[in-house]
């Protein structure tokens, strides 16, 4: 799956950049430490936006497009952070049959988020997931746990509301 | 720790603990989804203050639907427990531990039976534990324990009495062969690294990148029985001269790499690792690192690659790992079961290890992770050769619910099935080859005749073409194409011609790949293609699905004898494609079917049919 | 040590280490291959150079080539159906991921893709399937990057990471969706990117090209109110023939000028010339700054490639770098100040288009402070491949002309001005003048500095050498390709490398393996040192001129007695020298 860029501002703090330097100076002169560096990274962060790997490649003297490219090998390694809401759309065969690829994309439409990132300001990201085993109930979607089912493009904006 | 007396006194401090009463709880990953947190912490609290009684976490044991699982040691007699939980745990308190009285409800059962204890399953009598020895045993969180099962033993024995070369020849001589998927001889792979020894820096690597989907007995060493792995690691470095060592291990496995990394903190504190170990002048080491989700670093030479901090991407062999490995060193690797067999192997002997297999097969013992249509699903450490039909009907409990057996897919995603006619199969390498499958790492998945071959093939297919690295060109396009063909048939829109493309691809795919991810990833395709032909003409001439798994080619239809018109159906049917009076037949219109099954599973009457 | 292998039946003897693809070429036989590009990408991807092998008297096995190596006794299979098959499946595989524009791609018929799927008679619908689709990024003034095409053998990366150490380009995401991009799927135009073009001439087919400007030119061409005139740079003679079926190596100077003539330019110049007036500037400027404590060591600063290193990569060192502008940026300076005046054409007028070997230089005609007169001091640079085809299109046969001279009054330029063009040789032009200017007096023969040229066929590292001349020890260092570049500059900083001048060239082994040279197939580009071959033209030139020092161009001082004066002058300063932006990352 190719990996989305994010659109959410960095809100990296000093502390944090503080954490993540000691990290990369613990691994000075460490053979082969970009794959923990970044997993510290992601720790400290929760994800790995430009300002974070840049940081990284200044500091490590490594070409950010080679550690672009490892981020995007890695399936753990994320581009995005969650949202503070987090949107699970099925795409599973029932769901996907009764409209759900509409669902998502008005939900994206109306957050102006894309499937697969999270919203600029941090506050939803959206996916699309695989069958959730809630055919009966299809279309689902799921906002950070709470299963809403036979949804209509209707009701989208109704359901937001309560997140926002 | 600088010298063996100080080890052997260490051993009998250990054994010399004894308790009234020993309660153990399985606590790895399997244990603790199954909810042993709650149980293990109920068993305590209600223990403390009690110096009679003692409750210890220990690994896996490897019977998985019954977790968690706690075990009960009482004047020398020993007592299992499933499906506990915190109520249940007390009950066994107050009933057993208290007042005497084993409570046989929560015990296991067989033919109806209370069994006392897992060892008197057919499950476990059939097995023999080497890799797994510890497992479910030892607190795997204690060093102690692992010293009081001869820990370390084999270790220091090799560094006192034996020289490296004789080392290699042992390995050799028990004939121990790679456990990981290829089947490699361990002890050529040792000796093809050996030479130059203390001249030129050397890795000693362990992949404990375990993805295959449906195998995980790696994950419950590391979890169980964390200092095999490290022992028989620093044996390895003894043997080729090497100081240094790599364990990667998957970041999907959080309480591994916790067990690992106390683990390599305490041999640190007890001087089994670091320098002059023993005072013998031999020095070794140990590193963690941890995956980021790539299937394909399961590969040697990904694995390196990713070691080195880069995207994980095989290289070309030769040159070979033993000659130009990590960071360019000369480098063995071996994943963590062919490590846990190490130390028994210097300890008992190679002959010892000859003798553990069925005669006429491969060296020693097997885990095999049994998942599936299978009564009794979990790890199993069986000697080689046992038959598919032992591990199945006598290990296994056979398939559920009537059903018929109807293949076994072992190594997943590069593995191949064996069909119901050759279940009398005795499991090894090279049988294996024979009907055109592997080991692998041990994955067993069980099919019984409500899985749909064709489906299955697409199942191991779109999880390779997920991790295929994308470095070269058969893997990376042929295994999309692959995928694609297979979603025709599965759609009811393939034609014979795609069977022969099917065929022709897939053969290609195997034989020009650079790895070995892309090399047998075709297996699961070619296999079923070989053994299950007539299943695939089904989809693509008669645009039917035999085992009426596939969607795109099934009907369900209501018989309108049996429907009683009880609306239930139609009430459920997430499309409205079933229409219908009160009392009167319905009808399903397929055209509106999206084929979920709800209907089926609401009728009570067995009206409804898929075909 | 030879070990003794069998290819196809007949026995060979061959260099123990040589990969089976090397033995076969030792039996005349080129296996076909799309990834590898020996010594920087050996990575066994494309799969297309399979062959059986038998080691040991074991059964055959289908085997890479590229990077499978012999082993006494190997007997060698290199076509067989087996092979022919997996070859064919192969290039349909390729193909069913690659956008089939082959009408009116850039590298018709010289695509390696192209030619393979002829040889082997592909049928391009076999596998059809998904094709992810790429917008085009247009981004660079240079390159130009269309991932529809691109076959994923990563030549491009290889060349920009291991070869040039700069990595601006990589694989991004995995399996399927794998692609060639820049960090966080930024646009050429918008990374560090020094439009060095090494990327292009690696591309086996059309994924990487050149922005083309030739329909510039002929708008300009056909406009009245333009005078077009064109200069060639050193090393587009010495590259031009191959466009058109000369072995590599081949001086085509009389041809190239005379079908220049043929397409109406108003005037056909020789570089060359500004390449003396560059060593007449850029010497007065190093001696100037020894005298007066000027930023050393100073830098040469004709390579564009290599000044956008320098500013993105070391913006520390852009006060070492001369403030000459680059022989082109001179050319095009002088044509519309001092020509202008001279030939009484308003400098709006003229249409200044440069031939180089370069696909950096199309950058640098954008650049900032390069507009002496207001107007752009070049209007168009096009690549030797531009100007071959340009040729092409206009029908001129060009291997039937007979040869014709430069125009004047720029027609001519020293056998110093000539080597610009191969590494090193700027230097051995400045210290020729600087020498003389040093001792006060002319040198009996022309300085040679075979040190500083490129050593043992290879471009690793960097050269050093002192000179003495008189009383004074000049201290210098010369590199070409940017990898070698930073470690040089590393050098410099950390102070373990102490010299006075520094010739940096973008290309490893100069302007004569520019981004912009004609496409030689990787069996070519593997098997023959193309630029040793191509800078034999520029020292045969050298060798062979009348005149072989810059300062003994009459043209040049003509310039300085008409229009600036004397080296350095301000008139000078305003026309002939430039300024540097320190980037960064």
């Amino acid at each position: 799956m190719k990996k989305k860029l994010t659109t959410v501002e960095f809100r990296g703090t000093p502390e944090q950049e503080a954490k993540l330097l000691a990290v990369i100076a613990k691994y000075e002169g460490v053979d082969g430490k970009m794959m923990p560096v970044l997993q510290e990274a992601q720790d400290i962060y929760g994800y790995l936006p430009i300002e974070v790997q840049k940081i990284i490649a200044e500091k490590t003297g490594t070409p950010l497009e080679e550690i672009y490219g490892i981020a995007t090998f890695y399936s753990q390694f994320k581009l995005n952070p969650n949202g503070v809401y987090s949107i699970a759309v099925c795409l599973g065969t029932a769901c996907y049959v009764k409209g759900s690829q509409a669902i998502i994309e008005e939900i994206s439409r109306q957050l102006g988020v894309e499937v697969g990132s999270t919203s600029p300001d941090g506050k939803y990201s959206l996916e699309a997931t695989r069958c959730i085993g809630a055919c009966g109930l299809a279309p689902v979607m799921t906002i950070n746990g709470d299963v809403y089912g036979r949804m209509t493009k209707d009701q989208v904006a109704g359901i937001l509301a309560k997140y926002r | 720790m600088k010298t063996i007396s100080e080890l052997y006194a260490a051993k009998e401090v250990e054994n010399s603990k004894t308790y009234p009463v020993l309660v153990t709880v399985g606590i790895a990953t399997c244990g603790l989804a199954a909810g042993a947190g709650p149980v293990i912490d109920k068993l305590k609290e209600l223990a403390s203050g009690n110096a009679d009684v003692c409750v210890k976490q220990v690994g896996c044991i490897g019977i998985c639907q019954h977790e968690p699982i706690c075990e009960v040691y009482v004047n020398g007699e020993r007592f299992t427990y499933v499906k506990m939980n915190a109520e249940k745990a007390a009950r066994v308190y107050e009933q057993h531990i208290l007042g005497g009285r084993p409570v046989e409800e929560f015990m296991l059962t067989e033919k109806g039976e209370p069994v006392q204890n897992l060892m008197g399953t057919t499950f476990m009598k059939l097995q023999k534990r080497v890799a797994m020895r510890n497992c479910g045993i030892i607190d795997p969180e204690s060093i102690d324990e692992y010293i009081g099962r001869d820990g370390y033993r084999a270790l220091a024995k090799v560094l006192t009495e034996m020289t490296p070369d004789g080392v290699i020849q042992q390995v050799l001589d028990s004939g121990l062969r790679g456990r990981g998927g290829g089947g490699f001889p361990t002890g050529l792979k040792w000796r093809f690294a050996c030479s130059n020894r203390g001249q030129v820096k050397k890795y000693v690597c362990c992949n404990a990148d375990e993805g295959d989907p449906g195998a995980f007995m790696d994950r419950s060493v590391l979890e169980g029985d964390p200092h095999s792995v490290i022992e028989a690691m620093a044996i390895a470095a003894y043997a080729i001269g090497s100081d240094e060592g790599y364990i990667y291990v998957r970041a999907e496995y959080p309480t591994a790499i916790k067990r690992l990394t106390i683990a390599i903190e305490q041999a640190h504190r007890y001087g089994l690792l670091g320098e002059n170990i023993f005072g013998t002048g031999f020095n070794f080491d140990v590193k963690l690192r941890f995956g980021a989700g790539a299937f394909v670093c399961g590969e040697e030479t990904a694995l390196m690659t990713s070691i080195e901090g880069n995207r994980g991407e095989p290289r070309p062999r030769p040159p070979f790992p033993a000659v130009k490995g990590l960071f360019a060193r000369p480098t063995i690797l071996n994943n963590v079961e062919t490590y846990a067999n190490i130390a028994q192997i210097i300890l008992q002997g190679a002959d010892w290890y000859q003798s553990l297999q069925c005669p006429g097969c491969a060296a020693g013992t097997k885990v095999f992770a049994l998942t599936g249509k299978i009564t009794n699903t979990g790890l199993v450490e069986i000697p080689m050769g046992t038959t598919l039909r032992t591990i199945i009907e006598d290990i296994g409990g056979g398939v559920p619910n009537g059903k018929k057996f109807k293949a076994a897919q072992t190594g997943g995603p590069s593995g191949g099935c064996i069909p119901a006619s050759l279940i009398d199969t005795p499991i090894d390498y090279d049988n294996l080859a024979k009907i055109g499958s592997i080991i692998g790492s041990g994955g067993l998945i069980v099919m019984d005749e409500d899985t749909c071959m064709v489906d299955m093939a697409r199942f191991f297919l779109d999880f390779t073409v997920d991790e295929s690295c994308g470095k070269c060109a058969p893997c990376r396009i042929g295994t999309h194409r692959l995928l694609e063909i297979l979603d025709r048939i599965i759609a009811g829109n393939g034609t014979l011609e795609d069977l022969d493309k099917l065929e022709e691809l897939a053969t290609y795919v195997k034989s020009a790949s650079l790895c070995g991810l892309g090399q047998t990833a075709p297996n699961p395709v070619i296999s079923t293609l070989v053994r299950f032909r007539d299943e695939y003409v089904a989809h693509v001439v008669d645009k039917k699905c035999p085992a009426g798994v596939c969607k795109n080619l099934l009907r369900y239809r209501i018989l309108e004898d049996k429907c009683k018109g009880c609306t239930a159906c139609a009430r459920k049917c997430p499309v409205g494609a079933i229409s219908g009076t009160v009392k009167n037949p319905h009808k399903i219109d397929t055209s509106k079917c999206i084929k979920c099954g709800v209907c089926m599973a609401t009728c009570k009457f067995g009206a409804i049919v898929k075909e | 040590m030879d070990v003794n292998v069998k290819i196809n039946g007949k026995d060979y003897a061959v260099k123990q280490g040589m990969t089976v693809l090397e033995a076969a070429r030792v039996a005349n036989i080129d296996i076909p291959t799309l990834c590898y590009l020996k010594d920087i990408n050996e990575i066994g991807a494309c799969r297309l150079c399979l062959v059986e092998v038998s080691e040991g008297g074991k059964p055959f096995k289908m085997v890479t080539a590229c990077v499978y190596p012999v082993s006494e006794g190997m007997q060698i299979l290199t076509n067989t159906p087996k092979i022919n098959a997996a070859r064919k499946t192969n290039l349909q595989l390729v193909l069913s991921n690659h956008e089939k524009k082959c009408l009116t791609c850039v590298r018709s018929t010289t695509c390696e893709l192209q030619r393979l799927c002829n040889e082997y008679k592909v049928d391009e619908d076999y596998f059809k399937g998904d094709q992810p689709k790429f917008a085009i990024d247009a981004s660079s003034p240079a390159i130009i990057r269309d991932n529809n095409k691109c076959i994923l053998c990563r030549r491009c990366v290889a060349a920009c990471k291991t070869m040039q150490g700069i990595g601006v380009i990589g694989a991004n995401d995995r399996g399927f969706d794998t692609h060639i991009g820049c960090q966080f799927e930024k646009d050429l135009g918008d990374v560090a990117c020094v439009n060095c073009g090494q990327c292009i001439v690696a591309c086996p087919v059309g994924a990487l090209y050149e922005r083309d400007d030739t329909d510039k030119v002929r708008a300009a061409i056909t406009d009245p109110t333009k005078k077009v005139y064109i200069c060639t740079a050193p090393s587009v003679r010495a590259q031009i023939g191959e466009c058109f079926g000369y072995a590599p190596g081949t001086d085509c100077e009389p041809q190239m000028v005379e079908a220049l003539k043929m397409l109406g330019f108003d005037g056909v110049f020789d570089m060359n010339l500004t390449a003396d007036l560059t060593i007449i500037e850029e010497a007065n400027e190093l001696i100037s700054r020894i005298q007066n404590g000027g930023t050393l060591p100073m830098m040469t600063s004709c390579s564009p490639g290599w000044i956008k290193y320098c500013e993105h990569y070391f913006p520390e060192f852009t006060e070492n770098l001369s403030t000459c502008k680059s022989p082109q940026q001179m050319f095009g300076a002088l044509m519309k100040t001092y020509f202008a005046q001279k030939e009484g054409i308003d400098p709006k007028d003229i249409f200044f288009v440069s031939a180089i070997p370069c696909t950096a230089k199309k950058f640098e005609v954008g650049r900032p402070d390069q507009s002496a007169s207001g107007y752009p001091d070049v209007d168009v640079a096009v690549t030797t491949r531009e100007v071959g085809r340009m040729i092409q299109q206009a029908g001129i046969d060009f291997r039937a002309l007979k040869g014709t001279e430069f125009d004047k009054p720029f027609d001519f330029g020293s056998g110093a001005g000539a080597i610009f063009g191969a590494t090193g040789g700027v230097m051995e032009a400045a210290l020729r003048y600087a020498a003389e200017i040093i001792l006060g007096k002319p040198l009996e023969k022309p300085l040679e500095t075979p040190e500083i040229r490129r050593q043992n066929g290879s471009d690793d590292g960097y050269r050093t050498a002192t000179y003495k001349v008189g009383d004074l020890d000049v201290k210098v260092a010369v590199a070409s390709g940017t990898k070698n570049a930073k470690q040089l500059l590393e050098d410099v900083k950390s102070g373990k490398l102490d010299v006075q001048f520094i010739e940096i060239m973008c290309c490893p082994g100069g302007c004569v393996n520019g981004g912009g040279q004609p496409y030689q197939p990787a069996s070519v580009r593997n098997t023959v040192d193309l630029r040793a071959l191509r800078a034999s033209v520029l020292y045969n030139d050298d060798i062979n001129c009348d005149i072989r020092e810059s300062q003994k161009n009459a043209a040049v001082w003509k310039l300085y007695e008409e229009f600036f004066g004397t080296p350095n002058s301000h008139k000078a300063h305003e026309v002939l020298h430039t300024s540097y932006i320190k980037r960064g990352l």
